[in-house]
């Protein structure tokens, strides 16, 4: 099989030599060829279906480079800070590693979840800190888990249709400190007594006191649609798939064994190092924790109880951190005098039910992109999946390789096929390194991008899944060297 | 890491091999035994645990058959008897129940109250059988787990229940008028206590896995999940049985507990209740209640009570011997015999006998904001049905849209909807002043005032914008619809669809087709009734259908008898008493006085002497004070905000006082004011079926009791007649002819049925 996707990029590409002939008459032409056996011997060497996704008219959009601080377990070195603290520090680190100028910038935009209220725009706020000028527009973009893969596409589009050149992205998470509001009536009260002005008024707004107005309002920890926490969610997203508990620890315990070994080799380039004031400087993840399997199945499940599946040790975890990456049209980056990590090509968004497939985005979105790209399976040599828990990426596993699933939900012929592991998250994933939520996607484009230029291979495959049961994928592919 | 993977799916392959295998011996080894085949039931063993699949051949549900039954026994047999197995799990294979319940056909078929005793003392052996097993049994529940069906999973050691929509746990006997005869009167109070027990068996209510857990009914539930590498409902029912398996093991090596912490509350209660005091207080707490809710009309819930009771101070074995006795005697009594027919017939209009319509609807247009309009949009938007709500004023289309918006957070407030969910069934519902968007409707239902010249009028500017195949339905409760279509373009898309008030709780649909409405169209209206929940009968068209044409000589008694000095009050309560659950003076406030005297106008035109008796000027001069009933805060009664004790409107004495007739004695007991009202209304009811305006009596008795609170406990008109015997009816009617006149000539058909005692509604 692999032969003949190999033999099949062959053809196209001797076809993309051929003038004024349509892309879809290409395909339709190559598949029956590529199947006559006496061809075979001619696709030895290691071509794709396409030797670059690159498309007529329009630009090439490059990832110069991207950077992140060190992800960080909740409530450890960064609980002091705030959000654009972090932000900044990501655009601090940008700068420094790629020596952009700043008034090149056009454009920055960030994706956030959980909003601070006193930096609702944080961009803004991180931006005009970091000593960017005054002059650049900054705006935030929110879409849960795949916020900052927003941010980067937002960016695409924004040089794509021409209307800048040069756009940081980023995201920013910081979950130590989360919006506690009063509630509602505590609310309405307080306002109502900013209006009111005598005396007597303010009396009478104050006697409509009760001691349950003070009973605070946290942040939503479960989807607002249906009632049910993302965890729950993944819980019986496992159980629907018949993933037992002992496969989504051996799962994690993979994703932290395969972190740890990356951080050790140096593998993880994309972390600049943050001095927090008032403390040490942080150099490194401080969640990447391996462990046995027997300490992890002592663990009680967390959601489900007492017999669910999805416990603390194979699900993410709470999570500080920022990531940016410099974005620019691929004409722009040579005339300065970059050498860009990677093309960002096509790329997809999904969405469907919240309820019984909240985290099966990465299913729906795998098939759909590479289609859109002309590329198959075979031809992604890095996975980068956003790995939210075990289930839920054992679970997108299996839905892939399920013609059952793909005929009955996602109304295709076939399976795309399950991505082979060892090309699917080498360097660990959310589960290990961890998760700020808005700054998870462009640790995944890095680390595509990255991988691709160290274990050599031309496109890489990022996806993730998102509250609200959306999804997102996208086409990386390495820059030539 | 691939290694672990694959080593990991190559278990789970050996495992499901040796379950499939290990199942097949099972099987093998009961055909080899005496019995060939078991059709309800199937077992297999998976390591160490019978897992017993529950699966009734060709029936949507299972139920508590003796068969089932039986089968059951020997597959516990095989169990208890075998080595192998420590412990069991029960479920059922069938998506959506576990058992709906006793065998009904089974307790019909019984002519003496000792075969229904048998019967119960049977499944009470087995049950306790069941209880004392030393292997565990954890009953895995999925679906409806109503009557015997609960009986069976509260005698398991443990329960697990789905958090489905469907699964429901509950006692529905005592509306079937018999009591639970399977242990639960016994079992239920030690489970749950006995405020709840009682609560469960004396409302008949279903309750759901959630409620279920916190009461102490079940002791675990599982998720329901979504689709994974096969359907939703298929792998719920095997995740339940992995669940089950896993407690069932737990159980039998003893590293769980069936036992269940109570909260303090709990134990406070179950402290109060072990004093025989308290315990003496709820007693007559909870008679009290019944009696007087039941006015001593249903004798189930008394018996249900006095059978807990005998079990709790008497000990179990007088509690068992007096639970099946009394459920043998329980099946023998009318008021149950009434209440099953009523149950089969409910369920039999449930069902579309026109079959499915050629286009199904899929959007609807409501005309008329008021309350029918609104209350029609309610029960559409909230099954997930586009609704177009058009009025012709913007205050009366606001009114009919916060009425529709209430009914759901009504809902939201009682926890059966989310506030999100409440949001997208409401954003189905769009409010308009036009006609546009009725070029998409495929049923136009119009619920205008009930005047022949508007609905004429709005007939013809809907026609003139709908679609060819669009239905044109009228809810109107005493207008022909021959007459509304005539002025119709395609009289064969006109029915007539009446509704009750308030619609989102009245259960009954009348759906009335003339000459010409054409068999697609029926099947529509039955269809999209069917989608709102409704009860539906279809009946022909005429002066006032079926259910109006019923009520209305009743009303005619109901105001001769307030003229011959009865005062409303005694009225309500002679009418209360007799099991109509709305007093009839009551009722007149609740239709209103102007649309009584609309149709009881309407129809005197029509059918003359046979609808005589009260004057209508009584009506007229109501209305003329602006008496209209409850919407006008005053009728027979005073209505006010916020009072619910009502007073009589002083006011009325005068217009009573003016049109006054003399009483005639030997007509005017209690009972024969009860046998005036009731024998007018089963006499046209009768006339009804004579007249073929009805298709079946059972649709007479669905209407009767559903839309018009006919007595439940006599079952309807037809089992009225059945049961208490036609021959006395008419001779009442003869009685109160000779004293009044033609109106209560009995119609020929309840005639033949006196003069052939034989001859019956239900066979």
């Amino acid at each position: 099989m692999n032969q003949n996707f190999k033999m099949t990029s062959l053809l196209t590409y001797t076809f993309k030599n051929l003038p004024s002939t349509s892309k879809w008459a290409l395909r339709f032409c190559v598949r029956p060829l590529s199947s006559s056996s006496q061809l075979q011997a001619a696709a030895a060497s290691q071509t794709k279906s396409k030797k670059t996704l690159a498309k007529p008219n329009i630009r090439n959009i490059v990832v110069v480079d991207g950077v992140r601080i060190p992800f960080l377990l909740s409530g450890t070195s960064y609980k002091d800070l705030m959000p654009h603290d972090l932000a900044r520090a990501a655009l601090l680190g940008l700068l420094h590693q790629t020596s952009v100028p700043k008034d090149v910038v056009d454009y920055i935009v960030f994706g956030t979840v959980i909003q601070e209220v006193k930096t609702s725009n944080v961009a803004r706020e991180a931006a005009l800190g970091a000593g960017f000028s005054d002059k650049t527009p900054a705006h935030t973009v929110t879409m849960a888990c795949i916020s900052s893969n927003q941010a980067m596409t937002t960016a695409v589009g924004l040089i794509a249709s021409g209307q800048c050149d040069v756009v940081v992205a980023g995201g920013v998470e910081l979950m130590s400190d989360v919006p506690i509001r009063h509630s509602r009536k505590m609310r309405k009260m307080m306002l109502d007594l900013n209006k009111a002005k005598t005396l007597a008024q303010r009396l009478s707004v104050i006697s409509k006191f009760r001691l349950n107005f003070l009973s605070p309002e946290l942040p939503a920890v479960s989807e607002f649609s249906t009632s049910e926490t993302m965890g729950h969610s993944a819980d019986r997203l496992a159980a629907a798939f018949a993933i037992s508990r002992e496969e989504q620890d051996e799962y994690a315990l993979r994703s932290h064994s395969l972190a740890k070994r990356a951080q050790d080799e140096g593998l993880l380039s994309d972390i600049v190092p943050f001095k927090v004031p008032g403390r040490d400087t942080v150099t490194q993840d401080n969640g990447i924790r391996p462990s046995s399997l027997d300490q992890m199945a002592k663990l009680k499940p967390a959601f489900i109880k007492p017999y669910g599946t999805v416990t603390a040790a194979n699900s993410s975890f709470l999570t500080d951190g920022a990531s940016a990456v410099l974005i620019m049209a691929e004409e722009k980056a040579l005339a300065m005098g970059y050498k860009p990590k990677a093309y960002l090509r096509d790329f997809m968004y999904v969405s469907q039910d919240p309820k019984d497939q909240l985290l099966l985005g990465p299913t729906y979105a795998t098939p759909k992109v590479l289609e859109k790209a002309g590329l198959t399976m075979n031809d992604i040599d890095a996975f980068e999946f956003h790995e939210a828990f075990s289930g839920q990426i054992l679970a997108n596993l299996k839905a892939m390789d399920s013609d059952w699933f793909a005929q009955n939900y996602m109304g295709r012929k076939a399976k795309v096929g399950s991505p082979p592991l060892e090309k699917f998250n080498n360097w660990g994933g959310s589960l290990s390194l961890g998760h700020p939520f808005g700054a998870t996607g462009c640790r995944l484009v890095m680390a595509a991008a990255n991988r691709l230029r160290k274990e050599g291979g031309q496109y890489g495959l990022v996806a993730a899944c998102a509250a609200g049961g959306q999804g997102h994928a996208m086409i990386v592919e390495a820059y030539p060297k | 890491m691939v290694a672990s993977r694959a080593i990991g799916s190559l278990r789970r392959f050996t495992a499901s091999r040796t379950l499939r295998c290990s199942g097949y011996i099972c099987r093998s080894f009961t055909r080899s035994s005496v019995l060939l085949t078991r059709t309800h039931l199937n077992y297999g063993v998976k390591g160490d645990v019978a897992v017993i699949r529950i699966n009734s051949p060709n029936s949507k549900v299972n139920t508590l058959s003796q068969e089932l039954h039986s089968e059951f026994m020997e597959v516990m047999n095989e169990v208890w008897s075998s080595s192998q197995i420590r412990s069991a799990v029960l479920i059922s294979t069938k998506p959506g129940c576990f058992i709906a319940g006793a065998d009904l056909n089974m307790l019909n078929a019984c002519t003496t109250s000792q075969e229904v005793t048998q019967i119960s003392q049977e499944a009470q052996k087995t049950f306790e059988k069941l209880e004392k097993s030393t292997k565990p049994v954890v009953a895995a529940i999925n679906g409806s787990c109503l009557g015997g069906g609960l009986e069976l999973a509260i005698s398991c050691q443990y329960r697990i229940a789905t958090k489905d929509k469907k699964t429901v746990l509950g006692s529905p006997e005592v509306l079937l008028g018999i009591l639970p005869g399977a242990g639960a009167t016994q079992r239920l109070p030690k489970m749950v206590g006995i405020p709840a027990a009682f609560d469960i068996m004396l409302t008949g209510r279903g309750i759901r896995a959630d409620r279920a857990k916190k009461m102490g009914l079940v002791d675990q539930l599982v998720e329901p999940l979504g689709p994974g590498v096969k359907p939703s409902e298929e792998r719920t029912i095997e995740y339940l049985e992995e669940v089950a398996i896993t407690f069932a093991k737990g159980l039998a090596d003893k590293k769980i507990t069936p036992k269940r912490d109570k909260g303090l509350v709990e134990k406070l209660t179950s402290y109060a209740l072990s004093i025989p005091f308290v315990r003496q207080q709820i007693y007559k707490k909870v008679e009290e209640k019944v009696r007087k809710q039941t006015k001593g009309l249903y004798p189930a819930p008394l018996k249900i009570i006095d059978v807990v009771k005998t079990g709790i101070e008497q000990g179990s074995n007088a509690g068992y011997l007096s639970e099946s006795q009394r459920f043998g005697e329980l099946a023998m009594t009318k008021e149950s015999k009434a209440l099953m027919g009523l149950y089969r017939g409910q369920t039999q209009c449930k069902k579309n006998k026109f079959g499915a319509p050629q286009k199904e609807v899929k959007q609807l247009a409501v005309l008329g904001a008021g309350l029918m309009g609104a209350g029609i949009a309610q029960v559409s938007v909230d099954k997930g049905l586009q609704t177009i709500l058009k009025d012709t004023t913007l205050p009366a289309l606001g009114r009919g849209q916060q009425q529709v918006f209430k009914g759901l957070n009504d809902k939201v407030k009682k926890k059966t909807l989310t506030s999100f969910e409440r949001d997208t069934m409401f954003s189905n519902l769009i409010g308009q002043l036009d006609y546009r968007g009725f070029e998409k409707a495929d049923m136009v239902i119009e619920a205008v005032f009930e005047d022949l010249n508007l609905k004429h009028r709005v007939l013809k500017e809907v026609e003139a914008v709908i679609p060819d195949h669009c239905v044109f339905a009228s809810n109107t409760s005493a207008l022909p619809i021959g007459e509304i279509a005539t002025v119709s373009k395609r009289p064969e898309k006109v029915i007539g669809m009446h509704y009750f008030s308030p619609v989102d709780k009245m259960q009954l649909l009348e759906i009335i087709t003339t000459e010409k409405t054409s068999k697609d169209t029926t099947a529509s209206a039955v269809d999209v009734g069917l989608r709102q929940g409704k009860v539906i009968i279809v009946v022909k068209d005429g002066p006032g259908f079926y259910t109006t044409r019923c009520l209305a000589p009743m009303m005619s008694e109901v105001i001769r008898i307030l003229q011959e000095g009865v005062g409303p009050k005694k009225l309500d309560s002679l009418t209360t008493s007799f099991g109509f659950p709305v007093g009839a003076a009551t009722l007149v406030d609740e239709v209103g006085v102007d649309v009584a005297k609309h149709v009881a106008e309407n129809l005197s035109k029509d059918f003359g002497e046979r609808f005589a008796g009260g004057s209508l000027e009584m009506l007229r001069q109501m209305i003329s004070k602006g008496f209209l009933g409850r919407k006008s805060g005053k009728g027979f009664y005073i209505y006010q905000e916020g009072v619910k004790n009502k007073n009589l409107n002083s006011d009325m004495d005068s217009i009573l006082a003016s049109l006054k007739m003399p009483s005639q004695p030997d007509v005017s007991s209690d009972e024969d004011i009860q046998y005036r009202l009731v024998t007018r209304f089963v006499n046209e009811a009768v006339l009804c079926l004579q007249e073929g305006v009805l298709a079946t009596p059972t649709e007479g008795d669905i209407g009767a009791v559903f839309g018009l609170g006919f007595p439940p406990c006599l079952g309807g008109p037809f089992h009225f007649v059945d049961l208490y015997g036609a021959q006395k009816i008419v001779d009442r009617l003869r009685k109160y002819e000779a004293a009044y006149g033609k109106q209560f000539t009995p119609c020929q058909l309840l005639v033949d049925h006196a003069n052939n005692p034989n001859k019956k509604f239900y066979q």
